[in-house]
């Protein structure tokens, strides 16, 4: 067998359409990727080091990882509800509320942002049912976190939806004829069959939240070491020309995104091999 | 599919494969209040908010200069993302789907990396490249070229937020068609340009808009990335969404509103649009040939 790089194919085109495509994803993509990691590693561990552990810097990040994965929970309860409800049931509107799920994709992300902030400020439709109980949703950890849950939703929605669509109802008769109850059916087969696709959307919905700006920077209040998320230390650090501090937060932002798409990755790999092994 | 309303035949046993209605009810209320108190009511407001003095605010909020500036830059930006990750989608979907060839699953991911870049991140590395302390900083002041803090770094900025839209809404459409049909029309004598047009193209046009109808949509309203590198020069480097927070931050909220509703009414045309558009995918994948599907 000879090795090739590429199969023979009668097709045109081949060189023309790889070669554009290489070279303008290098242009967009890869090189402006390298800068940053080429300036990241020109830093050296030591002054990488001092930035990450400056307690504002640490504090943003804690911040940033909590809310996002309080956002993320949220998502996959109510996210998984919603879904099931589009699903398997039927009501009034379905078909709207089905579409309306994309919204937060659609919806620029400073329109949510001010409509968020109008909505659960104390004077708003909603923040004016909690002022009595002194609590304060907007400029505080509550905002953030409702910023990232409007911003996740479809994200696991959307991911679960087709995981629901494809349950064979042949396993759950079965499980029935067994002598099964409802909710016996729901935990031993319908459950372990769709957890995969749960959570890829949690992992999807948390990747979204950690890198989120548009919409927090208005409902969150910008305190630091209170209610500053690490995209927002970023832009500060780069207004006072720390290029290497915003460098460095956008470092980790990234790993972590590149962490959690390794995640994404390997879960999609493991309900893959899961659906292939009951096949 | 199977049907949701499972009524069993009165008389027959009833085994248990439908929740008790009172679940059914309590999960369905629970999702409708759920949707409607985080997409429905933050929709809501943008208008309420837009028109709460009236329409001749609401009017002035739009026509004003600066607005009107940013609109344009907007378009701007736009028409030329758009067309530029259209064309490389398309070339991208060529290469990919209808050749095998070795590092091709890299070449995918690669692709899809930009939306693993957090917003900010993507306007900071254009900012690292073209910046004054950037790699290319030097060279471009010596030259007298200003790419941050100007329309090149937003249309740059945009175009890397926006870049894998079209690309991975067209690829597994056309992988899953193959290469047959294309075959056939080479066989028949047409050059490789008219089998792209004739053949190809038409076989997936509604994953084409469906990519270039989100690309476009997320062009419009980016704005973490953009707001990196544009600078926010009044009336020459703001696009509509940091002409919102413009004015959000000086609490002229009736005129932030009503320029943001400008891009809720596109949001909601790009809902509609999708979800027409979703219809006929499904219809035209549906409706393919089990033969042409290709492992």
């Amino acid at each position: 067998m000879v090795w090739r790089l590429k199969k023979h194919s009668v097709l045109p085109g081949f060189g023309l359409t790889l070669g554009f495509t290489v070279f303008y994803l290098s242009l967009i993509v890869l090189l402006p990727l390298t800068a940053l990691c080429l300036k990241s590693t020109s830093m050296g561990w030591p002054q990488f080091w001092e930035t990450v552990s400056h307690p504002r810097v640490l504090a943003s990040c804690r911040l940033t990882f909590e809310t996002a994965a309080t956002a993320a929970l949220i998502n996959a309860v109510g996210g998984f509800i919603v879904a099931w409800c589009l699903v398997r049931y039927d009501f009034p509107l379905k078909r709207v509320f089905d579409a309306m799920v994309d919204l937060p994709f659609a919806l620029p992300t400073a329109v949510s942002g001010i409509a968020l902030t109008t909505i659960y400020a104390s004077s708003g439709w909603i923040g004016q049912w909690f002022a009595p109980w002194d609590i304060k949703l907007v400029y505080s950890r509550w905002g953030i976190i409702i910023a990232m849950t409007f911003i996740g939703l479809p994200f696991v929605v959307r991911t679960l939806q087709p995981a629901l669509e494809d349950l064979e109802k042949e396993n759950e008769e079965a499980a029935a004829c067994l002598g099964a109850s409802r909710w016996q059916t729901f935990r031993f087969v319908i459950w372990p069959t769709i957890i995969p696709a749960l959570l890829t959307g949690f992992a999807m919905a948390f990747a979204r939240g950690l890198g989120e700006y548009g919409s927090i920077v208005f409902i969150s209040g910008n305190m630091p070491m209170k209610t500053e998320i690490a995209s927002l230390l970023i832009i500060t650090k780069l207004e006072q020309h720390d290029l290497a501090g915003a460098t460095a937060i956008a470092v980790i932002l990234l790993v972590s995104s590149f962490v959690l798409l390794l995640c994404i990755n390997l879960l999609q790999w493991w309900s893959s091999e899961r659906v292939r092994g009951v096949a | 599919m199977t049907s949701s309303k499972q009524r069993m035949a009165p008389g027959r046993m009833m085994l248990p494969l439908q929740e008790p209605s009172w679940v059914r009810w309590s999960l369905t209320a629970f999702s409708c209040s759920f949707l409607i108190l985080f997409l429905v009511v933050p929709l809501v407001v943008v208008f309420t908010e837009a028109l709460r003095k009236g329409f001749g605010a609401y009017w002035a909020g739009i026509t004003d200069p600066t607005a009107w500036s940013a609109i344009k830059l907007t378009v701007l930006v736009v028409g030329i993302s758009v067309p530029l990750n259209l064309v490389f989608g398309l070339a991208a979907s060529w290469a990919i789907a209808k050749f095998e060839f070795w590092g091709k699953s890299l070449l995918i991911t690669l692709i899809d990396l930009p939306f693993a870049v957090s917003p900010v991140v993507s306007g900071l590395i254009f900012v690292l490249l073209f910046g004054i302390h950037g790699w290319f900083g030097t060279w471009l002041d010596a030259w007298g070229l200003q790419v941050i803090f100007a329309v090149p770094g937003v249309v740059l900025a945009t175009v890397f937020v926006t870049f894998p839209f079209v690309a991975r809404e067209v690829i597994p459409l056309m992988q899953e068609q193959g290469t047959e049909q294309e075959q056939a029309a080479l066989t028949l004598g047409a050059s490789g340009w008219q089998t792209f047009w004739y053949v190809t193209l038409p076989n997936v046009r509604w994953a084409v808009l469906y990519g270039v109808i989100l690309c476009n949509a997320r062009a419009m309203g980016e704005f973490g990335a953009v707001s990196v590198v544009s600078g926010h020069i009044r009336g020459k480097t703001n696009t509509i969404p940091l002409h919102v927070e413009i004015l959000y931050n000086e609490y002229n909220f009736v005129a932030a509103f009503a320029v943001a509703s400008l891009l809720a009414l596109l949001a909601l045309v790009t809902l509609v649009a999708k979800t027409l558009v979703e219809r006929r995918i499904h219809f035209s994948t549906t409706s393919l040939e089990p033969t042409t599907v290709e492992s």
